[in-house]
């Protein structure tokens, strides 16, 4: 019984640390892009349709990343080659998003997939407790490794400092003679991609069928995640997990006439997000590493 | 290299002209992406901003779209004047229905024809105060009013879905999650044309709304405080020179910003639901950014540009039926259209300037004579 909720609860989570993490990079190169849920449907739906024309769920992952960072690109386009409102295109990359992948998606309504195979690992399942952490499929082995990895490029890596220069003052990294725009030119097709991936998830593995605006608000959740994560990428994992509980709580919650209503529950994501704001804005150092430049815009000069 | 640098100043022709080229754009782009996805482009333009308004009460019912996006779209003019980045009026609006329904549930004996305007009220305070509260953490703690306002939106929506399940549920709704209706006295009426007579759904809640638009120009034209907010917005520092106070024009505007989506919240309960319900917006609030950005913050302009984005959103529900499509492909359009609006603002703003890149072995003077 507790296997098969702490099972559910990763498998719910993956999705949003995809999207999180992509995301996380982006903010962190000082590019706040609110299009998370737009470009995280075009993942799905481009998932779904490939998994289906080919018969092969594993080109699906393939087709709902790129399909994330095509739009990401457009928003891109917008936001660094026009210095647009980061908050405003973020918005219609969103809208358009959800337009697009639901005309995208109207023939294919109704229809049935493969999901991605569950891999597990012999021996490491059988393990009381944590067995199930060995029971995923490879986009949730991916996941973590991808995570890891992003933590040590942000971290560890000269490129992951300049990114991280870039989003803390975008006018000191051009000083310094860093491309600020090629920098978030590229952290933001990574959150395309990664956004793209999560959105994947969802078809491939969480309920193989499309449905117009499937992802239902995740793409919010992974924002609220990032901040609170406080743009740290373990923390994006472990908030994920608390997040992904939360909704599955509340199930588990209502079978057993719990007096807490599900409503409150589900708002525990936000208003945690928010305390954690109030929590890190008001000190006057930036201990957090956040990044200050986060939403500005960039004016190039020579 | 491109650089873009500011404009001396901006003809007046352009600041005319980016919306009718957006809206221009934003056609032949979505019809591209029709035909591309094998679609008659033709003739699903036709179908989204022709077929709507063949009939003439789709006129009215054009008027009743347009009317939350309006009132909404005024008040994030005056947010977004002042540089504060309002996005959760979707929630402001939610909290002002409950404000408003709080009341027409208190009173369900209520006869009174002022008892409508005390519900706009309290919508009003409701939206207010949820408005208020992201500009209580921005001026206390400075915490980035763009993700709280977000944020609270989604707390809005499940409060509301809470209530209309739990504690104010009418017991005879058959389980469904419905309020009482309200008393006769807290629904809007039909707008009655004299020598027409109905038009559609066309209701009161229209006349407001044009109402408050003028007012919401009249006020940031013409008066002191509105110029007050403008000032905060294009120049902060000028503004703290002659004494206004930063905290004082962040709360003032997102309370007012939220009570007007909170008054377009009850609007919409009062004139066409007449009872709460767990979605009582179709993402108004939202869209009513689009508004304010395709009215070039200009709150006259917001009746015109509502006009414009309620016939995609009327579009859509005719595609729906007609083509079979879901409601949401509208959002192609209306995402079209502020991607092109947002480029257009920059362009009238700045000018697309081409330098040379100083190379490292030449001096400035070199570069002067090549």
């Amino acid at each position: 019984m507790f296997d098969e909720l702490l099972l559910t609860v990763l498998l719910t989570s993956v999705p949003l640390i995809l999207a999180a993490t992509g995301e996380l990079v982006v903010e962190r190169s000082g590019v706040l892009n609110l299009g998370v849920e737009g470009m995280m449907l075009m993942g799905a739906v481009a998932a779904f349709g490939a998994a289906s024309l080919s018969g092969n769920p594993y080109i699906g992952i393939v087709g709902g990343g790129l399909a994330g960072m095509a739009v990401a690109g457009v928003f891109a386009l917008f936001v660094l080659g026009l210095a647009t409102n980061q908050v405003a295109t973020g918005l219609a990359l969103t809208i358009f998003g959800t337009g697009l992948s639901g005309l995208i998606g109207a023939p294919l309504v109704g229809q049935a997939i493969d999901g991605l195979p569950s891999m597990t690992l012999p021996l490491l399942s059988d393990i009381p407790l944590i067995g199930v952490f060995f029971q995923l499929d490879i986009m949730a082995y991916l996941s973590i490794l991808i995570v890891a990895l992003t933590s040590i490029f942000l971290m560890r890596s000269r490129a992951g400092l300049i990114l991280r220069s870039v989003g803390i003052n975008h006018d000191s990294a051009h000083a310094l003679g860093y491309n600020v725009l090629q920098v978030r030119f590229f952290a933001i097709l990574f959150g395309g991609f990664m956004a793209g991936l999560g959105g994947a998830y969802l078809p491939l593995v969480l309920t193989p069928h499309w449905a117009e605006g499937m992802t239902a608000g995740r793409g919010w959740i992974a924002l609220a995640l990032v901040v609170f994560a406080s743009w740290q990428p373990w923390r994006v994992s472990i908030g994920a997990v608390l997040f992904g509980g939360v909704t599955i709580m509340q199930l588990a919650g209502q079978a057993r006439g719990w007096t807490i209503p599900a409503q409150f529950l589900s708002m525990m994501p936000y208003l945690a997000t928010i305390v954690v704001l109030v929590t890190i804005s008001g000190r006057g150092r930036n201990v957090f590493g956040a990044p200050m430049h986060l939403g500005k815009r960039f004016f190039m000069t020579r | 290299m491109f650089i873009l640098k500011p404009r001396k100043s901006v003809p007046l022709s352009l600041t005319l002209l980016v919306p009718v080229v957006a809206i221009a754009l934003t056609l032949l782009m979505g019809g591209l992406i029709f035909g591309f996805l094998g679609y008659n482009p033709v003739e699903a333009l036709y179908e989204f901003f022709v077929a709507p308004l063949s009939r003439p009460d789709q006129i009215g019912n054009l008027l009743v779209k347009a009317c939350p996006l309006i009132i909404i779209g005024t008040g994030l003019v005056f947010c977004y004047r002042a540089n504060v980045w309002n996005i959760g009026a979707e929630g402001q609006l939610v909290l002002g229905a409950m404000g408003a329904g709080w009341l027409a549930l208190s009173f369900p004996d209520a006869q009174s024809p002022l008892f409508i305007f005390a519900m706009s009220v309290a919508a009003m305070v409701a939206g207010g105060l949820w408005g208020a509260i992201p500009a209580l953490l921005k001026i206390r703690f400075r915490t980035n009013e763009i993700l709280v306002s977000l944020m609270l939106t989604y707390v809005a929506a499940l409060l509301l879905d809470w209530i209309v399940r739990g504690p104010w549920r009418d017991p005879m709704s058959f389980g469904f999650p419905l309020t009482k209706t309200y008393p006769d006295a807290g629904l809007i009426p039909a707008l009655i044309l004299p020598g027409i007579g109905r038009l559609g759904q066309l209701h009161w809640g229209v006349v407001f709304a044009f109402i408050i638009a003028a007012c919401g120009w009249f006020y940031l034209a013409r008066m002191l405080s509105g110029y007050q907010i403008k000032l905060m917005g294009d120049a902060p520092r000028a503004g703290r020179f002659a004494g206004f106070s930063q905290s004082y024009n962040t709360m003032a505007v997102l309370v007012i910003s939220g009570a007007l989506a909170g008054l377009a919240g009850m609007i919409e309960v009062s004139a066409n639901i007449g009872q709460l319900q767990p979605n009582v917006s179709f993402g108004y609030g939202f869209t009513a950014i689009i508004v304010a950005f395709l009215a070039r913050l200009n709150p006259l302009a917001v009746i015109v540009a509502g006009l414009v984005v309620a016939l995609a959103e009327l579009g859509g529900d005719t595609a729906q039926i007609s083509m079979g499509i879901p409601k949401v492909v509208t959002g192609i359009f209306k995402g079209i259209l502020l991607f092109m609006l947002l480029a257009g603002e920059t362009l009238t703003r700045y000018e697309l300037v081409r330098v040379v890149r100083i190379k490292a072995h030449q001096t400035p003077a070199q570069q002067e004579e090549s």
